[in-house]
């Protein structure tokens, strides 16, 4: 669990814990998430992935009980985003998040894109044509949407709806995106394509993905953090940790012989 | 087996045709005693006539259909804001138990009689808007008062019912952008709950337009056309409430004739609220 990554950190998690009321569901992990790379979750169901994701965007803030300990520092500012003092909204301004299922607001294409725009102010006609254009453009969508734009989201296909987000979340120029099972809903094609989607993104935004699917882990991902428990079992280079894993449970998983 | 299955869909499709046989028997009824009338008359000395002197036999209901639609909509003026408040701040802000005190408040505001509704606003509204505001205190004001009251049950329930179906993957969606839960409330949920908040509206405004207890005992009753908010006024359901006790004849007749009107404007704003909650914008 040492690894420290060669390229630039975006963001460090130091000594984290996490309390659903009085269940700690994250006990004391830590992580080097590395700048424009991405970084991939792993481990059996109930490990408190979803949990550890949303600490990133402080989504547990939702629920009154739930407490956070430690630190999650983002660079290059060095802000502990999940300290008491800082808002949550601004740290939802800086990390996005794409859920597991595919979640359109019942409004069209484009409104759906430039709603992130709009909540931060902006009411520029052009300029919202221009971004909207650009993030459907980024999400690999842009080309089967585009004469569409004005329909309701719910027209498109599951795939395209799941890329409408990600699109959603592009738009406002995020530092992070987080990916918590992106693809769990999608049928393989569609897979395949916000696979790709993703590889391509890294050249521009640091990205962290939860996956039950290790061959996506494998495929995908940079740098892996294999979870068993609330606790980070193992965590090294992607290709290091599904050929070589230096921890006995990592390899069990990862073979298949639990989870 | 087969049979079983054939003879139940039969007595179900006898009972829901009884239910709509009903309503074409009351519409049937109504219109066939207020027709000739209309016809007699002419269907626009009894739109637009502005005298109603049943002793005279001029039967002009313009004051009337005024009167409702003044009080109806002063009602809403009042009752949506309200209700849409309440509706948003039971499923967003209430804890559940203040949420528990609130409903089972609304659930009395819904079962209060609506006598009671006028006896309490002639006691307390009218001399309170006479005191203050001038004129004779029994007025449209006074009445839209008390219609605001008695309409907010149904915008409240029905528009919380409709934002409590909506599913917490919007809410999430849009909190996890950066919105704050004000924005998510104003730009994602209201709209994805619109066509249950318009029909929750509308229904209000039937409930409003059909008020006839709390009305007579509110509005003054005056039959001319209201010029302000302060004036006395008739609704096209105190004019039959009052009268129906003592009228013969045409007068009778002319009643039944306010009937259908009435009748057609609420079908036509139950067809409004179908139509409007079917259909889905962005
Ligand atoms: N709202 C909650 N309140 C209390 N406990 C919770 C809550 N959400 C999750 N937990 C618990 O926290 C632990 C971690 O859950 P989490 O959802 O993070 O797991 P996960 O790794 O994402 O699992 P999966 O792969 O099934 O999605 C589990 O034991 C779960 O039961
Ligand atoms: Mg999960």
């Amino acid at each position: 669990m040492s690894a420290i990554p060669s390229s630039p950190l975006k963001a460090e998690v130091k000594k984290l814990n996490f309390y659903y009321n009085l269940v700690q569901a994250l006990n004391d992990v830590n992580l080097p998430i590395a700048e424009k790379r991405i970084t991939a979750l792993i481990g059996p169901s109930g490990c408190g992935k979803t949990t550890y994701l949303r600490c990133f965007n402080r989504m547990h803030d939702l629920y009154p009980g739930n407490r956070y300990e430690g630190e999650i520092i983002l660079y290059p500012d060095q802000l502990n985003i999940i300290s008491p003092k800082v808002d949550p909204i601004e740290v939802r301004m800086r990390i996005s998040m794409v859920f597991q299922k595919p979640n359109p607001f019942p409004k069209t294409v484009f409104e759906n894109v430039a709603y992130g725009l709009r909540v931060r102010g902006e009411a520029r006609r052009n300029l919202l044509e221009e971004k909207v254009e650009k993030a459907l453009k980024q999400a690999a969508l842009w080309e089967e949407v585009k004469d569409r734009i004005h329909d309701l989201a719910f027209n498109l296909s599951g795939g395209q709806q799941q890329r409408l987000c990600i699109a959603r979340a592009l738009a406002t120029n995020p530092e992070i995106l987080l990916f918590d099972e992106p693809t769990s809903a999608l049928d393989p094609t569609a897979t395949s394509k916000i696979e790709e989607l993703i590889m391509q993104l890294k050249k521009e935004v640091t990205i962290i993905i939860v996956t039950h699917n290790m061959q996506q882990a494998a495929r995908v991902s940079d740098y892996t953090a294999f979870m068993y428990l609330g606790e980070i079992i193992e965590f090294d280079k992607t290709d290091k940790v599904f050929t070589h894993p230096s921890i006995r449970l990592t390899e069990e998983y990862i073979t298949g012989r639990f989870g | 087996m087969e049979f079983k299955e054939k003879f139940i869909e039969k007595i179900l499709l006898l009972i829901a045709f009884s239910s709509i046989s009903i309503l074409a028997l009351i519409a049937f009824f109504i219109f066939g005693e207020g027709l000739p009338l209309i016809w007699k008359i002419g269907p626009k000395a009894f739109l637009f006539g502005e005298r109603w002197v049943p002793s005279q036999g001029s039967f002009g209901i313009l004051p009337m259909i005024v009167g409702s639609f003044w009080v109806t909509f002063g009602a809403l003026l009042l009752g949506i804001p309200l209700g849409l408040a309440c509706a948003i701040f039971l499923c967003e802000w209430t804890p559940p138990w203040a949420g528990m005190i609130l409903r089972s408040a609304i659930q009395v505001l819904a079962g209060i009689p609506s006598v009671i509704y006028g006896f309490w606003g002639l006691v307390v509204l009218v001399p309170l808007v006479r005191n203050y505001l001038g004129g004779p205190g029994l007025s449209i004001l006074s009445g839209s008062l008390i219609l605001s009251i008695m309409i907010l049950p149904t915008i409240i329930s029905i528009s919380e019912d409709s934002l409590k179906a909506l599913p917490p993957s919007y809410k999430a969606g849009a909190l996890a952008l950066g919105a704050t839960h004000w924005e998510t409330i104003w730009r994602v949920l209201v709209p994805a709950a619109r066509s249950g908040i318009v029909a929750s509206i509308i229904l209000g405004m039937g409930r409003a337009l059909g008020e006839t207890m709390a009305m007579i005992m509110i509005l003054g009753n005056a039959v001319k056309m209201p010029s302000s908010f302060l004036d006395s006024a008739r609704t096209l359901t105190t004019n039959i409430g009052i009268e129906m006790g003592y009228a013969t004849g045409d007068h009778r007749q002319a009643l039944f004739a306010t009937g259908v009107i009435l009748f057609l404007i609420i079908m036509f704003l139950n067809a409004l609220a179908i139509v409007l909650s079917r259909r889905r914008v962005g």
